[in-house]
């Protein structure tokens, strides 16, 4: 049976469309208004609200927690204090990506996980004989996103550590006398925040909070504008841009996650002897520089592609609604040199756009492949150059 | 029907580094200092797109402003704590998207935000409201007509076919007809190439709209007035003309030109009003190495034995270049920035008899909340775009009647735009500003004059949304007035023409602004024009200064080949 969120009363109250997906099994508003590019940049130039509830949450606590994550999760969690945030992943022993995540720690022993798919048994199978334990409480939880240059300020009247909260940091407070924890964090690009709230304080939090930002611009945006922002702030979307290694069917649909650009993540990978899943391949494909793919961004030609739809008297298209699906790209001599993933018309940089993998050698930022698209039913090659994710990278995202 | 006690507060738009002619004697430079490859005069917004490509082209560029604050018509000032007003200008849609591009615009923030809605009450209490979602607009006009349903697609798509067809020509430097250079046949032929590329239904759509008027044109389609007045508002904006008015097709057909995000017709609200815009254009432009410099009136462009070597200020100082443009209205180009002894006789009677008679007049409020539509309590999403005064033809006709008699419109068309509902910047939290664009206020008053009618024009407008919107006046904290003579003394535009030279046949394209000077040239050497007086026209295009700019470099480059 098809469930709703502890916000649902007041989301469904809201959502003048009536239109919802099924998102692991509960009912996610797709817009809330006609416009989904209007809930866009409400968050873009203020701020909206997007109830992230869906997503399954996971506590570990214990005195060995630390111990047991640092071995489960690829980026070492010992670095991740109490009070701060990490993204994360999750590897098999050949080094494929199983998922990403974010971790929150609220103490030494205790942390929040949250991830796209169920994960509890690959986590559970794994304590052994530490003292931790995993709980799944996706359902004691109601999380709402707020993202937007004025969600600092929204939310520091309600919680007011928010307002000296750094990047990827967390802190514990209470709106409405529920215990709340507000995370710096989110799937927007922008400067924006997570809260955590107690199911059953859901509708009080929700009401303080969307009484608190009456007549600041603020919008309640839906699952259609999400997907334009994260392709803009080069956020991967798993079964978009990735797949679980878990369920795929061969290694083409894999992923490391240097080939997923998270190479980051591995930095002091040397300094840290701490065992964790996949290790032992992950260090194979960077001493042996065998990643197949480098996650990119591509900016469509601008000219090129007007020059497509033009010549056959079409009115270019620029259609802001993201399309996954495989977009191919080519070098000059027609060999295939990468694939896009999600490809979309960004109203901010007012460019085609798409997250794509390119053949490592010939990753380098300004390198110009040809994207395939078909028009008038016909293939047809635009210029597109290679650059750096994400796309649009506002300072106040980690000022 | 007084507004509350006027607190002036005057700051601007987040400045860009500029530099203020007080700030430090400039007759105490050198004249190297002072030389520049090229020099525009008014830094309105073409007046900086102009600036900004021949910057980056590599030239010495220096753009100087009348006022304090760059922009033109085209600024946001708060007139009142936390109230920002978009005085003149006050929305993007047929800016030429190559511009973005070229100036890298986004990097310096520009962004057009959405205006999802229109809103259009009626004088019985009805309304129309269309927004994004094509289904919901299709039955919102079949509640006026059942007919108008079908012929709202047709009509979209027909105007689509012309302005895509018309692109082009918009697009381009016109040729010059009078002119034996093949270079110029082959332009021509490229004109004469894209009216042939036409099917006949769009190549005769062009034709009516281009000669014809709009309610004829909006009568082959649609029978609900309420439909027919809300599409014919467009042809009457910023020109003397009624909807009936042959040419009044012509002015519908340039505001479907905009091409926002990819879609003709589509109108954004750009982040802190098309002030911000153009203090975008200003940081592109001084990014490219443009220098403005604020607060430097051009008295005269200095000329030698037919060119063109700088610029005088009113001060006395002097600034050298063998390029000047003028981004000023033809009228000040021709007749007041250069002596008319100059020029060709031909060419001052033309300009002398070009068309201006500004007829729109800006009435800007701050409102202590969302003014309510009576059918439509509590709905505030519809003002997330226009709203729309103009309920059927007969309406905009009548009004257009008393300006043709030298009076304004006692009941006048209305562009109105709560802006902070689209950027909450704007005004404080649940406070708002509200923009209205107003037709007919001719510049010359039969008996009056327009520092008399001034308020009185403030309170027929005030009187008029009041009767949509009832209690609409409790909310005003402050009301801001401009009419056709105050934006010719504020901003410099002849008559208070908004376009700087009216939207009609013989005034646009091979004519724009005279025969034989649609090139961005002028008879002196290095003296040339990119103001919205020349092709492709008013409204925040940017065209003009674009291709004034192509022109400007495709001289100088045949003058360096010799």
């Amino acid at each position: 049976m098809i469930r709703t969120t502890p916000f649902h009363e007041r989301t469904s109250a809201l959502n003048q469309t009536h239109l919802w997906s099924h998102w692991s099994n509960h009912l996610a508003a797709d817009r809330y208004q006609l416009s989904d590019k209007a809930e866009y940049f409400a968050v873009r130039n203020a701020a909206g609200i997007f109830d992230t509830s869906p997503l399954y949450k996971y506590r570990i606590t214990g005195s060995d927690a630390e111990r047991f994550l640092s071995g489960v999760l690829a980026r070492d969690i010992r670095t991740c204090a109490p009070g701060q945030a990490h993204y994360t992943c999750w590897l098999d022993e050949r080094g494929f990506v199983i998922e990403d995540g974010v971790i929150l720690r609220l103490a030494d022993d205790a942390y929040l996980l949250t991830s796209a798919e169920p994960n509890f048994a690959w986590f559970a199978d794994r304590i052994g004989r530490l003292d931790a334990r995993i709980e799944d409480v996706s359902d004691d939880f109601g999380i709402l996103a707020v993202q937007g240059p004025r969600s600092r300020d929204l939310l520091a009247r309600l919680v007011p550590q928010v307002a000296e909260t750094p990047f990827f940091g967390l802190v514990q407070g209470e709106i409405g006398g529920a215990p709340v924890v507000v995370s710096r964090t989110g799937y927007s690009g922008d400067l924006g925040y997570e809260l955590w709230v107690p199911a059953p304080d859901a509708l009080r939090v929700w009401d303080i909070l969307w009484e608190s930002v009456q007549g600041q611009g603020v919008q309640p945006y839906g699952l259609a504008a999400l997907y334009m922002l994260r392709i803009e702030a080069g956020l991967l979307l798993l079964e978009a841009d990735f797949d679980s290694s878990r369920f795929a069917w061969n290694d083409a649909h894999r992923s490391t996650p240097i080939e997923l650009g998270w190479s980051w993540m591995f930095r002091d990978l040397g300094a840290d002897a701490r065992p964790f899943v996949g290790r032992r391949a992950l260090e194979r494909e960077i001493a042996d520089r065998t990643s197949r793919w480098s996650m990119r961004g591509l900016v469509v030609d601008w000219e090129d592609y007007d020059r497509v739809h033009t010549a056959v008297g079409l009115m270019p298209p620029k259609d802001h609604t993201p399309v996954v699906e495989d977009w191919l790209c080519y070098d000059d001599d027609y060999r295939q040199v990468g694939y896009a993933t999600s490809f979309m018309y960004s109203p901010i940089l007012q460019r085609h756009i798409a997250i794509a993998r390119i053949r490592p050698d010939l990753a380098r930022f300004g390198t110009k492949v040809n994207l395939e698209f078909t028009v008038d039913h016909h293939y047809e090659q635009v210029a597109a150059h290679v650059a750096r994710l994400p796309l649009y990278n506002p300072e106040r995202k980690t000022a | 029907m007084t507004t509350k006690t006027r607190t002036k507060t005057k700051s601007t738009a987040k400045g860009v580094r500029t530099k203020a002619s007080n700030a430090r004697s400039t007759r105490s430079t050198s004249r190297d200092d002072r030389t520049y490859d090229a020099i525009i005069v008014g830094g309105g917004h073409n007046g900086l797109v102009n600036g900004a490509y021949l910057a980056k082209a590599g030239l010495r560029t220096l753009i100087l402003e009348r006022r304090h604050l760059v922009g033109g018509a085209a600024i946001t000032e708060e007139l009142r704590p936390g109230f920002w007003f978009t005085t003149f200008s006050y929305a993007l849609s047929l800016l030429r998207p190559q511009i973005i591009h070229d100036l890298e615009l986004t990097k310096h923030g520009f962004m057009p935000l959405l205006m999802s809605s229109s809103f259009a009450p009626m004088e019985n209490g009805d309304y129309l409201w269309l927004g994004q979602d094509r289904g919901a607009n299709l039955q919102e006009i079949a509640r006026h007509s059942r007919r108008d349903a079908d012929a709202y697609e047709q009509y979209a798509h027909d105007m689509d076919m012309v302005c895509q067809a018309i692109k082009p020509i918009f697009d381009m430097v016109p040729p010059d007809l009078f002119s034996d250079d093949p270079e110029e046949f082959l332009a021509l032929a490229q004109v004469g190439g894209i009216f042939r590329s036409m099917d006949k239904r769009t190549l005769h759509n062009f034709v009516r709209l281009a000669t014809g008027s709009a309610a004829d044109f909006l009568d082959d389609y649609f029978e609900s007035e309420i439909v027919k007045g809300y599409l014919a508002s467009s042809s009457i904006i910023g020109t003397k003309v009624g909807p009936r008015s042959q040419g009044s097709g012509l002015v519908l057909l340039f505001h479907s030109m905009g091409e926002h995000d990819g879609e003709f017709g589509a109108w954004a609200f750009h982040k802190k009003g098309n002030g911000g815009f153009t203090q975008v254009l200003a940081r592109a432009a001084t990014s490219f190495g443009a220098e403005i410099r604020l607060e430097s009136p051009v008295e005269a462009v200095i000329t030698k034995g037919g060119r063109t070597t700088g610029v005088a200020l009113t001060d006395g100082t002097e600034f050298y270049a063998d390029t000047v443009v003028s981004a000023l209205d033809p009228r000040r180009t021709f007749l007041e920035m250069v002596d008319p002894r100059e020029l060709p006789d031909d060419l001052v009677e033309s300009i002398r008899r070009f068309r201006f008679q500004g007829t729109s007049s800006k009435v800007n409020f701050a409102l202590d909340g969302l003014p309510e539509y009576p059918a439509l309590p509590g709905r505030s999403d519809i003002f997330r775009g226009f709203t729309n005064i103009g309920p059927s033809i007969d309406y905009l006709e009548r009004a257009f009647d008393e300006g043709k008699y030298g009076w304004y419109s006692s009941r006048p068309y209305i562009d109105g735009a709560i802006q902070s509902t689209i950027d909450p910047d704007m005004a404080p939290p649940g406070k708002h500003v509200m923009s209205c664009f107003i037709h007919y206020t001719p510049y010359h008053l039969r008996e009056s004059d327009w520092d008399s009618e001034k308020e009185n024009l403030g309170d027929t407008v005030q009187r008029t949304l009041e009767s949509f919107f009832p209690g609409f006046s409790d909310l005003v904290l402050q009301r801001e007035v401009v009419t056709p003579l105050h934006i010719e003394r504020t901003v410099g535009l002849s008559e208070g023409n908004i376009f700087a030279g009216e939207f009609f046949a013989p005034q646009m394209f091979f004519f724009r602004p005279a025969p034989g000077w649609s090139q961005y040239r002028t008879p002196i050497d290095g003296y040339y024009q990119c103001g919205s007086g020349t092709h492709p026209g008013g409204c925040v295009t940017g065209g003009p200064g674009k291709l004034a700019a192509s022109q400007i470099l495709k001289d100088r480059a045949r003058a360096l080949r010799g």
